[in-house]
């Protein structure tokens, strides 16, 4: 396929869309069928084939809208009104919405509506999820439409590898699997690195609690992170991707699987891309579930199908990576990234965020507030925005305390930091990390220690075992953790915790260890009355922990 | 070769470029705590003991791992790195049963003797004491993984030097065990060999010859270099 061929599929496709007077977008993504959206959409186009509208009305399974916790979702698209998004569909209220939008017929579904100028919908700006509502992410065409793979086209025709690095460097985006490196600076180190075989792994392995930004995106929209990572191997100089997918995430993979295929079959993935002179080979490998896959080199040795452990940086994966050639490792949320980036020109891209962040972060929020989901914000938003405009606040009215960010690697912002914007350099100054983008809000009935101890366990049970500070360190700080909230440690024992946290942070040997006292700190540094008040008064201030008649 | 000039304690020594940290500092006489270290068997820098402090970098740094630099300013000996030494000498000592006085190691358990140097006279943390069986299935020797310290030396050995490849590891974190096989009784694996090589480079007495007894059984670590030297260099020391 030519680039002519590609604008010819667009056309064709937006005509055949537009031959129908109402298009039914019913979300598909894992969240909305675990609660129904399965039934949904039979049940839709089971009414429209009972009504005889095949002609006029087109039901599409789409990818991720957003407020996760209304779903299963249905968006009413139709020519030259404004879209209508429905909450909560339940199969029955799937012949009302036909009769309410094609027959005009008066049927009360309002309480069911979202409103237009909804602040969960109003406040985003989304740039990798733009289409990810709209299109239907298992055919090639949906994606074409929306102006997908023109920009690979863009970059192949009229940029060199070298134009295309220094736009992504001109962009300011940082790497959004949370370390928040340069990505510029990366692809160019890639394409320096001397080497003759090379690779791009983009890395969909996310297993933080609370997070799952990088499911939604592949489950979603696909082909933008093939496209992505395409670009990227032109930019860099590699011919073979591999996008690692957590094991978890099967209904992502099968996605990738599908779209890869149909890319390849087209001509925009394989051999000689848009009748080029350039090959990009892309295949999955899916994890075996281990969260520290997530870091660099552990991945690297399970790609290479070697036992999931890290191993010391330098060198660095830039310079000797996949079997020793130069590889270029992103997150898949980064790749999401790329063709906006090109397309747009690397000025419009910067034209978000802050400062030294520049672009829009997807966070997956969840815990106390009234909706959860997925949204993408403008890096410098405040949290209190994100918590109380599109979050909606807290149930029942509660108050705040903290929202916790970045997964176990991260930590905690305490309420009196609501309205301080978010971006890579202000969550660390507060000892909190964008990381992936997990946001958790907590209510006042959260147990900072018990919360702790939660990631705590977390890190136990996922740490690889190589290094002893990691390995043994993480279990004796939960079993600290434990015996202050169930009321039988001492206040030695919390300055052993503390020494404990600080040894494991300087002398483990990957990002796991090193950062998972990083909840103990931020928790910590906030609220060590809570910490006293359980050791010394046997006291949960927030009524969570339970203790026995035996305290020490 | 080339060489870089680096300073290690206060003092400038110089190296061969390539050479690791840590057999710089030894080529100092500099005396540091190793565990899973073993010279002819590919660096693991697991243990975390041979650690220094990087003057300009917050990070403490494994020397077993870290390949020398040209103007690298190291410290092998701190108020921190003794205390951090110490502290991940006692999680060890908890994670296990490490009961020394019946031990067959006593008294040559590597362990042991960095713990002794390091002052290690009482652990501040829970012991775990998993109960965890042994394995004396194997003809010439047992494995018994409550004295193991996960260093992978075994394993190692057995893949890089000897190509038999018999043990393993298996599970993650605290849950990591050394196995053999595909986790079978040692004495039904028929990849083993035999050779014993395991068996010399363990630094503690999770693998002992059968029938040892107590503070009998003595271990041999250089067999490996000349096993080495003669297979690379074609120099055979016998002795």
């Amino acid at each position: 396929m030519n680039r002519t061929e590609l604008y010819a599929m667009a056309q064709a496709e937006l005509d055949r869309q537009q031959k129908f007077r109402c298009r039914l977008l019913c979300c598909a993504s894992t969240p909305c069928i675990s609660s129904g959206g399965t039934a949904v959409y039979e049940a839709v186009k089971q009414a429209i084939e009972a009504e005889g509208l095949q002609a006029e009305v087109e039901a599409v399974a789409t990818g991720c809208v957003g407020p996760c916790s209304r779903g299963p979702l249905i968006t009413v698209k139709m020519e030259g009104r404004e879209d209508v998004v429905y909450e909560q569909v339940t199969p029955e209220m799937a012949a009302r919405i036909l009769d309410k939008h094609l027959r005009s017929k008066p049927v009360a579904l309002d309480d069911k509506m979202l409103p237009a100028d909804w602040p969960f919908f109003v406040k985003q700006k989304k740039i990798v999820l733009a289409d990810s509502g709209t299109v239907d992410p298992e055919k090639l065409e949906s994606y074409v439409a929306r102006g997908g793979y023109t920009a690979l086209g863009h970059a192949l025709r009229e940029m060199t590898p070298e134009e295309v690095c220094e736009e992504i460097a001109r962009s300011g985006i940082r790497g959004r699997g949370g370390a928040g490196y340069p990505s510029g600076l990366k692809w160019h180190m890639v394409r320096k690195a001397p080497g003759e075989k090379k690779y791009v792994v983009a890395n969909g392995d996310e297993g933080d609690p609370g997070a799952y930004m990088d499911r939604t995106l592949m489950e979603s929209d696909p082909h933008r992170v093939l496209e992505g990572m395409a670009i990227a191997g032109y930019a860099v100089g590699a011919d073979q991707g591999y996008i690692y997918v957590r094991g978890e995430y099967p209904l992502a993979a099968k996605r990738l699987e599908k779209a890869i295929r149909a890319a390849e079959r087209r001509g925009l993935l394989g051999s000689r891309v848009l009748d080029s002179n350039f090959s990009f080979r892309i295949d999955i490998r899916m994890g075996a579930g281990a969260f520290v896959c997530g870091e660099e080199t552990a991945l690297m040795a399970s790609i290479m199908g070697r036992r999931g452990q890290p191993v010391p940086r330098p060198p660095y994966p830039a310079n000797k990576g996949l079997w020793g050639g130069p590889t270029l490792i992103n997150n898949v949320e980064t790749f999401g990234n790329i063709a906006a980036i090109i397309g747009n020109g690397a000025e419009w891209y910067a034209s978000f965020g802050t400062e030294k962040s520049k672009g829009a972060k997807i966070f997956a929020l969840a815990g106390k507030v009234n909706n959860t989901g997925l949204i993408e914000v403008p890096i410098g938003i405040t949290l209190r925005e994100i918590v109380y405009d599109i979050g909606g606040g807290i149930p029942g009215g509660r108050a705040f305390k903290a929202a916790q960010t970045g997964g176990p690697s991260g930590g905690c912002i305490p309420a009196e930091y609501l309205d301080t914007p978010i971006d890579y350099e202000t969550l660390q100054k507060l000892g909190s990390i964008m990381g992936s983008g997990g946001l958790i809000v907590m209510d006042d009935q959260s147990c900072m220690p018990d919360v702790a101890k939660f990631f705590m366990e977390f890190c136990m049970d996922e740490s690889c075992g190589k290094c002893t500070p990691c390995r043994v360190g993480t279990v004796q700080m939960h079993r600290m953790l434990d015996k202050i909230t169930n009321g039988t440690a001492t206040m030695d024992d919390l300055k052993r915790l503390e020494e404990l946290c600080l040894m494991v942070k300087e002398s483990s040997l990957c990002g796991l260890g090193q950062t998972a006292p990083n909840p103990i700190y931020s928790t910590l540094r906030y609220f060590r009355d809570e910490y006293e008040a359980h050791i010394k008064d046997h006291h949960c201030p927030a009524g969570v922990c339970q203790f026995g008649a035996k305290a020490v | 070769m080339s060489v870089v000039t680096l300073t290690i304690n206060d003092k400038l020594v110089s190296a061969q470029a390539g050479q690791s940290l840590l057999s710089a500092i030894k080529d100092q006489g500099i005396d540091i705590p190793t565990l899973c270290c073993l010279e002819g068997l590919t660096d693991w820098g697991g243990c975390r003991l041979c650690m220094v402090e990087v003057v300009g970098s917050p990070r403490l740094v494994a020397s077993c791992v870290t390949p020398v630099a040209e103007g690298m300013v190291i410290q092998t000996e701190s108020q921190r790195l003794t205390a951090y030494r110490k502290m991940i000498v006692e999680l060890l000592l908890s994670e296990r049963n490490h009961i020394c006085a019946s031990c067959v190691m006593n008294g040559g358990c590597e362990l042991q003797s960095v713990a002794a140097k390091l002052g290690v006279d009482h652990v501040r943390y829970d012991y775990l004491c998993p109960d965890l069986p042994m394995d004396a299935s194997h003809e010439r020797n047992v494995m018994d993984p409550n004295r193991c310290i996960l260093c992978t030396r075994c394993v190692r050995v057995c893949d890089q030097v000897e190509g038999a490849h018999t043990l393993d590891v298996m599970g993650r974190g605290i849950q990591q065990r050394v196995i053999a096989g595909l986790n079978q009784a040692w004495g039904t694996s028929r990849s083993c060999t035999k050779c014993g090589k395991c068996v010399q480079v363990c630094p503690t007495g999770a693998l002992f010859k059968k029938g040892a007894t107590a503070a009998e059984m003595e271990k041999q670590h250089d067999f490996l270099i000349w096993i080495l030297d003669g297979r690379e260099k074609k120099i055979w020391r016998w002795s």
